[in-house]
């Protein structure tokens, strides 16, 4: 259920935008969702459904999912997070912070933890659209 | 691209009075036996604490203070579990048992997660348990927490000071409070880092002899408030109130 605290942070970021770019209304907002942090689409969904403020009450929320990419630092090879292949209990930990990942998770090639995480981490805006003030 | 996560810390931390980082330019010095020890002392007086520790890739505090067998909870966010009367929070809920080798970047963006994610709720005092050093953890505190202040830990060695010397220099530069300079594991009479404390105009808070009972009382919190560390440690939280 953290999924809260995450679109609180989605809602904040937003708030922040529209306010620097003068909107008077939020019409669209494109959120990026990594694989690695497992998110429950649903459960961000309508956390931001009942967070959004009145200045986003048109507001569509679209929310696409990343694979999350992984490259070993030691020898370049490159593969996709895949949660069936996790343990529980490190799945989860992973939800709460990805970063956790280089604890549980090791380059299948060469056996190292030292890997990066190039896409697909946890929640970003991809861009925030909206009427500006004195707009039509 | 936007990160949402850094525009909720603020609001996280609304509800905290003061955040004290102790830190140092290097490790070894007691960092992490002094936070802990402070959160201890603080929460025995009534205040109501939270202890951090942010050393992600060497966290020792849950040895320290001897936890076992707990876990945040979760609503929408998640909320630390009190132990020993001190709001709790360390990646080794996470981590558990294992190495969690993390980079830089890696650091950073875990330390914003928990940042964004963990519900504090009302505290008096929430002290942090910085990593060694003037890395990513130190610079996204200073960046991300407006009113956060730095009690710094050094040995009598002048190799630790000499890395002390550049981390309140970085701080003075950037306008960062600090609270004072705490002396840890003396074994002389030496008033020297007393000195270069005071030439860099910063109150020398207090020098803490080296006292073999905390190897002891590690794990014990009851031992480790009965040692010459923690008494030294309730005189230092009576002079939190003079900055």
């Amino acid at each position: 259920m953290h999924e809260w605290a995450l679109a609180e942070a989605v809602i904040a970021a937003v708030s922040q935008i529209a306010e620097k770019e003068v909107l008077k209304e939020v019409t669209e907002v494109k959120i990026k969702v990594g694989e690695l942090q497992q998110i429950e689409l649903d459960i961000l969904e309508f956390a931001l459904s009942q967070l959004k403020p009145p200045k986003f009450k048109h507001t569509k929320f679209s929310i696409e999912l990343a694979k999350a990419e992984l490259k070993c630092r030691v020898c370049s090879y490159k593969w996709f997070f895949k949660k069936e292949k996790m343990d529980e209990n490190a799945a989860e930990a992973i939800h709460f912070v990805p970063e956790i990942a280089h604890a549980y998770i090791k380059c299948p090639k060469c056996g190292s933890p030292d890997f990066e995480i190039i896409e697909g981490r946890g929640v970003w805006l991809e861009s925030v659209k909206g009427v500006k003030q004195g707009d039509g | 691209m936007v990160d949402p996560r850094v525009s909720i810390i603020q609001e996280r931390m609304r509800g905290i009075g003061r955040i004290i980082a102790v830190s140092s330019g290097k490790g070894g010095v007691g960092k992490s036996l002094v936070a802990a020890t402070l959160a201890l002392t603080l929460a025995k007086k009534g205040f109501s604490v939270g202890l951090f520790d942010l050393d992600f890739t060497s966290p020792s505090t849950h040895i320290i203070l001897g936890v076992e067998g707990v876990q945040p909870k979760e609503e929408k966010g998640i909320v630390p579990p009190i132990v020993h009367g001190i709001k709790y929070m360390s990646i080794v809920y996470y981590s558990g048992e294992y190495v969690s080798p993390l980079r830089g970047a890696d650091v950073s963006n875990a330390l914003i997660e928990l940042l964004s994610i963990t519900k504090w709720g009302k505290l008096d005092f929430l002290v942090i348990d910085m990593p060694p050093g003037i890395g990513d953890a130190t610079l996204d505190l200073i960046r991300l927490i407006k009113n956060i202040e730095f009690l710094i830990v050094t040995t009598p060695s002048q190799l630790a000071f000499e890395t002390v010397r550049k981390l309140i220099s970085l701080l003075k530069e950037l306008k960062i409070s600090v609270i004072g300079v705490i002396e840890n594991i003396k074994m002389d009479n030496s008033d020297a880092i007393q000195k270069q404390a005071r030439k860099l105009g910063l109150e020398f808070l207090e020098e803490i002899p080296y006292d073999p009972k905390v190897e002891e009382a590690i794990g014990n919190t009851d031992k480790l408030l009965n040692t010459i560390l923690a008494k030294k440690v309730e005189e230092i939280t009576e002079k939190l109130w003079h900055n």
